[in-house]
């Protein structure tokens, strides 16, 4: 196998604490070591990576590949492609694909389609009920036997509170995480975007912050009442964030994710009627947006996620209410997550470790981290390049972004999964 | 990056001068004037025995309907003929975008027959925005009612009411009553009469029927329709849909007419020679009682007809051919 040798890079692994510049050194798909050669190393590839940065690859806890079903929106290999040029080396698709995950042939089938085509790890969740319907329970354990890293209902609504509980109490059986995305089956259902003052003027269906706020204070008391480890997917206002910080303050078991697009947009960039700033969750405002940027910097948010959404271009090409929610974000994850250091949100390290460890620590996966002995996934960041996101120049087959001329500094030159070089910038 | 107030862009030419008429939001009052003082002239059009002017003759308009519409899209249509344009009527139940084809493709299949400018109306906020950002450099595109966002021609018939009525704005206490929630028309009225510099803008409704934050439109937000008409000029009534009932919105018709229903013993709490509008069409008994809707202080009729001259108004302006748009652009360049 190979052995590699990466020299003079500035490392960054917030997990193992190291910052600085080092040596890393890979062999048979692990980093051996970090720092001093081992005895007797001798590398087959050299990448030199003076005046760069080396980091774990990252970890994206949600990104719709659109296999299997939607295939016209995007593949495992197209998009598994995009990830890797963006430094990601693991992501995480939620079941509600078509067929939905909630048989083990369906998770096999994304396994073996990932296996075959894909550069990056492709995790599953499986579905939490059968058709993600929210009425009878999927079979979680064989689902868990296929390799499924938790159980998620994708944002669907499960009305029936005994539904839920049951749902909890099965999944906690077989130490499966639940993956919760927060909306309420009634409030703001017909919204589009955040209901205030911008929606108000521009004639907008709204979508309360209660929408998110309800649904979370029905699940955190039915996950206290069960015990289940849960982790909260996408939160978009302050309020939530106080929720899970006073939940996780009385001892439960819970986390949270936010999607980077929260963090830096606003109900605001709505005001143009332009689709591409149409999310599920909604953008919220400004006071939002800076209480996420707290959460993540104190630590209630562990994962910032791109909820990768990519698109046919059709599909955004209607007025804003005729369109569908989603941006094509794994090329941003890293940008953006860099963008709020610059901005001064949060440290390199803390943005770092909400890419890599964080998210890696709620799948329960190994990777994530520099530390000798585990995988190597990682990339090598030119953290001097700048550069301007022109949509045409994704590797994604989803064009659908709303930074389209946003200037970034950062761009991914190498990314290695299990010591394999996947992707270098040419 | 899009915001609020950069809507101008788009509706106005390089010269200050109106390209395609989307919101009354962010416009200058001059071109509000504007649209007023042609309007003006051209009421007098239909009241002569031929009521047709040759300004834009050889220009094909075409009535883009997505939802159903008697009156404004008859008066549009009449304000195209008096001006000698050429209209098509295409009413979407019964035309291709029933079988799936997208705005876009209807946008350019129409413009590829070389017409001129669209009046459009659809169920989506935003909507002629989308077509004003796609529209070929020659064709201009009139709002007609999009979603819950804006329906400007409605806004500027009801001040040239107001103004033909009462002459200044700035004195007035203008109060609009009823489903401000789901109203494109009060949005555009709220826009207007605050470019127009109108006294003061109410709002009357219960909270369900109030959309958040409606305060930063710049208005006074009433519950009570006594307390709200308390010193009104202008009293501004919205039809209420029956679906209001279905989504909890309202108890019952019943108990919306007692609470916000005009009467001529609630009309009495406005000032005596307060005028009464209302868009239309008119559900006698549930937000109007028919006394009033008939009654002398009743202008509704009258919106019907400077609804014609109103847009005519913004017809010509659109399409540069407005008797008196190019002296005043030059007059006041901005």
């Amino acid at each position: 196998m190979n052995r590699i040798a990466i020299r003079n890079g500035h490392v960054v692994d917030p997990s193992s604490r190291v910052d600085g510049v080092r040596d890393l050194f890979i062999a048979s798909g692990r980093i051996v070591a970090v720092g001093e050669a081992p005895d007797g190393f001798t590398p087959e590839i050299e990448i030199e990576a003076a005046g760069r940065m080396v980091c774990p690859g990252l970890v994206d806890l949600s990104a719709r590949l659109r296999e299997p079903g939607h295939e016209q929106k995007a593949t495992i290999a197209s998009e598994t492609r995009a990830a890797v040029s963006g430094g990601v080396t693991t992501v995480c698709c939620p079941p509600d694909t078509s067929p939905v995950i909630d048989t083990p042939a369906v998770a096999e089938l994304v396994r073996h389609r990932a296996k075959q085509s894909g550069r990056a790890w492709v995790l599953t969740l499986g579905a939490l009920t059968q058709g993600l319907e929210g009425e009878q329970l999927a079979e979680m354990a064989a689902l868990k036997a296929e390799g499924c890293v938790g159980v998620s209902n994708a944002g669907r609504p499960i009305r029936n509170s005994e539904v839920l509980r049951r749902a909890l109490e099965y999944a906690a059986t077989y130490g499966l995480t639940v993956y919760l995305q927060t909306r309420d089956p009634w409030l703001g259902q017909s919204g589009f975007m955040h209901e205030g003052s911008v929606s108000t003027r521009l004639g907008l269906p709204g979508i309360p912050e209660t929408s998110e706020t309800v649904e979370l204070a029905r699940c955190l008391l039915l996950i206290e009442q069960t015990g289940v480890r849960a982790h909260f997917c996408r939160l978009s206002t302050a309020r939530s964030v106080e929720m899970v910080a006073d939940a996780r303050a009385r001892g439960l078991r819970v986390t949270a994710d936010v999607a980077d697009h929260q963090l830096h947009l606003t109900e605001m960039d709505v005001a143009g009627f332009d689709p591409m700033f149409h999310v599920i969750p909604p953008l919220r405002t400004l006071r939002d947006r800076d209480a996420l940027r707290a959460g993540v910097a104190e630590g209630v948010i562990t994962a910032i996620c791109s909820d990768h959404q990519p698109h046919e271009p059709e599909a955004k090409l209607a007025p804003f209410n005729g369109t569908l929610p989603g941006i094509s974000a794994l090329e941003t994850l890293l940008p953006l997550t860099l963008r709020l250091v610059d901005e001064g949100a949060f440290d390199l390290n803390t943005a770092l470790a909400r890419v890599t460890r964080g998210p890696a620590e709620i799948l329960g996966i190994e990777t994530g981290t520099l530390t000798p002995g585990t995988r190597a996934d990682l990339c090598v960041i030119d953290s001097g390049h700048a550069w301007r996101l022109d949509p045409g120049a994704l590797l994604s087959h989803g064009r659908n972004t709303p930074f389209r001329g946003w200037e970034f500094r950062g761009r991914v030159t190498h990314t290695l999964v299990q010591g394999r070089l996947v992707y270098e910038l040419r | 990056m899009n915001f609020p107030g950069n809507w101008n862009t788009m509706q106005l030419d390089a010269q200050g001068r109106l390209r395609h008429f989307l919101t009354v939001e962010g416009l200058p009052r001059r071109i509000l004037t504007d649209i007023l003082d042609t309007a003006d002239s051209f009421v007098v059009v239909g009241e002569q025995p031929v009521k047709k002017v040759p300004l834009l003759r050889g220009k094909t308009i075409v009535n883009l309907f997505f939802e159903t519409s008697t009156r404004t899209r008859t008066t549009f249509e009449l304000a195209a003929k008096r001006l000698s344009a050429d209209v098509l009527n295409i009413n979407v139940s019964t035309s291709a975008t029933a079988k799936g084809e997208s705005l876009l493709d209807t946008q350019k299949n129409l413009e590829a027959m070389h017409t001129d400018m669209f009046v459009v109306r659809h169920q989506h906020s935003g909507a002629s925005h989308f077509m004003a950002q796609h529209a070929a450099p020659h064709v201009s595109i009139v709002n007609a009612g999009d979603g819950q966002h804006a329906h400007p021609t409605q806004a500027m018939l009801d001040m040239l009411t107001i103004r033909r009525h009462k002459g200044a704005f700035d004195s007035l206490c203008v109060a609009i009553v009823g489903d401000i929630l789901h109203s494109r028309v009060a949005r555009s009225q709220i826009h207007a009469l605050n470019t127009l510099g109108a006294g003061e803008v109410r709002v009357i409704a219960p909270r369900t029927l109030l959309p958040v934050d409606i305060e930063s439109l710049g208005t006074r937000v009433f519950t009570s329709l006594g307390q709200g008409l308390a010193g009104a000029d202008v009293v501004i009534m919205l039809r209420l849909q029956k679906e209001r009932m279905q989504s909890a919105l309202l108890p019952s018709e019943h108990e919306y007419f007692q609470r916000y229903g005009l009467t001529e013993e609630k009309l009495a709490l406005a000032r005596p020679d307060a005028l009464v509008m209302h868009p239309g069409p008119i559900n006698r008994g549930v937000e109007i009682a028919s006394s009033v809707a008939d009654g002398p202080q009743s202008v509704i009729l009258r919106q019907v007809s400077y609804g014609i001259a109103v847009r005519m108004a913004v017809m010509s302006m659109a399409m540069g051919r407005s008797p008196g748009a190019r002296e005043t652009a030059a007059k006041e360049p901005e």
